[in-house]
């Protein structure tokens, strides 16, 4: 099996080394494809904040005062996501849609007149769904985390003085940030290719990189291209990644 | 602090209630006798249930995808206790190099898996077809394995293996008789996780698939006909009740692996 990645990896490269600089130039300069990539980093990294914002109160309530409940807990939020993705994001095309469950649920109780199209087959559709969507993957990173703070020096720092927002700004966000930081990484990665949720509710000022990616390798048949387009999109992930990773560590080294 | 505390409790289940909302849909809707996903509700049916019966082209893809989740996951472990047995007991240069470099596939966006899997497949001048897929599933479910099985081996004592070996077995009967017993519970997680995994998998079936698809490849497929998304909830509702079937058994096993090592040792 070693063999075998090692080999695609490989295969991978020697085949855009053949081609390279002309399908890069393309893949940078392009207008559409500029586009794209910012498109995709904006979704992301909206999506990757948001998650985070939501999860960590609810990753908090559960370690400080979910009890002896906190199995229960992290049980109930992981059940609605073994349904298959898939499913998940059609779901949501079938809640936002125009004539779809949110619109027409609003209707029936005359909370509004008109279907709401701001949510609608765009690039915020696509974030509602995403944010969603990999929610659990932020809430169990953080709860770790939160999980193994000393909760003595919670009380320390309440002997010494902190209320409960300094105490909170000071002590446990700082401890608990290598959760954060691994559940931004774990969300922001993947949701920059995703193809199957800009695909269903995105419409066409929603898709990312990844549907291009797929375009070009099936209908424009252009798979050289779609390999630097895979290959840079993943080199852009990878440098966000570590420069967030880095700005983190200095950042945390006061404490 | 108690009132925060009551906050965040309202948020907590504000956001559970967030989560939920879109699987809850599935049974409502179908059961709903309307053709159109919309509130109000119109009547109760199991009409789409039967229909599901009658779809030829949707048993092929059940049957494609149960042959590709068992293949794949049967494939994945077998590797995955190669490999961690490999990892657990002995020393090799680029050790973790090579680790590190199996797991890769878990932080790899899946298109570009699904990607550089077909260019390979391609140069290589390799047929698409159902072994295609289940190539690039066991490359995806492998990591999960090996962490499965990594734990597993790394909570067995070493000296079961000596006491066995000074007792006269051979190498392979300790294999057989001690350490398989022990990582049972392991294979078992680490198989239905992976059977799990593959039944769910879209982006490199779609990629890799041939002519025949896949469960979630023809759902996909479903999703372009409006007509037939009252059925599509109904085979949602199907599938959400047997993955939670099959993962309350792999946590089952899971924690009976706990429990057992820990009895042993």
């Amino acid at each position: 099996m070693m063999f075998l990645l090692s080999f695609w990896t490989q295969d991978y490269l020697v085949l855009n080394k053949t081609f390279t600089l002309n399908n890069y130039i393309e893949a940078f300069t392009q207008p559409v494809y500029q586009l794209l990539f910012s498109r995709s980093l904006y979704i992301s990294l909206t999506v990757t904040f948001f998650t985070v914002l939501l999860a960590y109160p609810m990753a908090y309530y559960i370690s400080f005062y979910g009890g002896n409940r906190k199995a229960l807990w992290l049980f109930l939020i992981t059940i609605p996501f073994w349904t298959s993705y898939l499913l998940r994001m059609f779901l949501w095309k079938v809640i936002l849609g125009y004539n779809g469950v949110l619109n027409s649920f609003l209707l029936w109780l005359e909370m509004i007149t008109e279907p709401l199209t701001f949510i609608l087959y765009n690039s915020n559709a696509v974030i509602i769904a995403l944010t969603h969507g990999w929610a659990p993957f932020a809430i169990l990173p953080i709860f770790v985390s939160l999980e193994k703070i000393d909760r003595s020096l919670l009380e320390a720092s309440r002997d010494l003085g902190d209320g409960p927002i300094k105490q909170f700004f000071r002590v446990i966000l700082p401890l608990s940030m290598p959760g954060v930081v691994g559940a931004a990484l774990i969300i922001f990665i993947p949701t920059v290719g995703d193809y199957i949720t800009p695909k269903l509710v995105g419409g066409t000022d929603g898709l990312m990189i990844a549907n291009m990616i797929q375009v070009q390798f099936s209908k424009a048949n252009n798979a050289p291209l779609a390999a630097a387009l895979s290959v840079s999109s993943l080199v852009i992930v990878a440098f966000i990644s570590i420069v967030f990773v880095l700005v983190n560590k200095k950042h945390l080294r006061r404490y | 602090m108690n009132r925060s505390n009551k906050y965040l409790k309202t948020f907590a289940i504000t956001y559970l209630i967030f989560l939920y909302a879109p699987a809850l849909l599935l049974p409502i809707f179908s059961f709903n006798s309307s053709q159109i996903i919309a509130f109000p509700l119109s009547g109760f049916t199991t009409g789409w249930f039967k229909a599901l019966l009658y779809q030829e082209t949707l048993h092929e893809a059940l049957r494609n995808s149960l042959i590709v989740a068992a293949s794949s996951s049967i494939f994945a472990t077998i590797l995955g206790i190669l490999a961690s047995r490999a990892a657990s007991r002995y020393y090799f240069p680029g050790k973790q190099f090579s680790l590190t470099f199996i797991l890769a596939p878990l932080v790899l966006p899946e298109i570009i898996v699904g990607v550089s899997l077909l260019i390979v497949l391609i140069q290589l001048g390799l047929p698409l077809n159902l072994w295609s897929v289940v190539l690039g599933h066991t490359l995806l479910i492998m990591p999960f394995s090996i962490l499965i099985m990594n734990s597993a081996f790394n909570n067995l004592d070493i000296s079961l293996e000596e006491a066995s070996l000074d007792l006269g077995e051979t190498p392979l009967g300790t294999f057989r008789r001690i350490i398989l017993p022990l990582v049972y519970p392991g294979i078992m997680a680490s198989l239905l996780l992976g059977f799990t995994l593959s039944l769910d998998e879209f982006i490199i079936a779609f990629f890799l698939t041939g002519t025949e698809t896949t469960l979630p490849v023809y759902i996909w497929s479903l999703f372009r006909f409006p007509k037939q998304l009252p059925a599509t909830m109904a085979l949602g509702t199907i599938l959400i009740f047997v993955s939670l079937i099959l993962l309350s058994l792999g946590e089952y096993f899971r924690r009976r692996a706990a429990k057992t090592q820990t009895s042993v040792l």
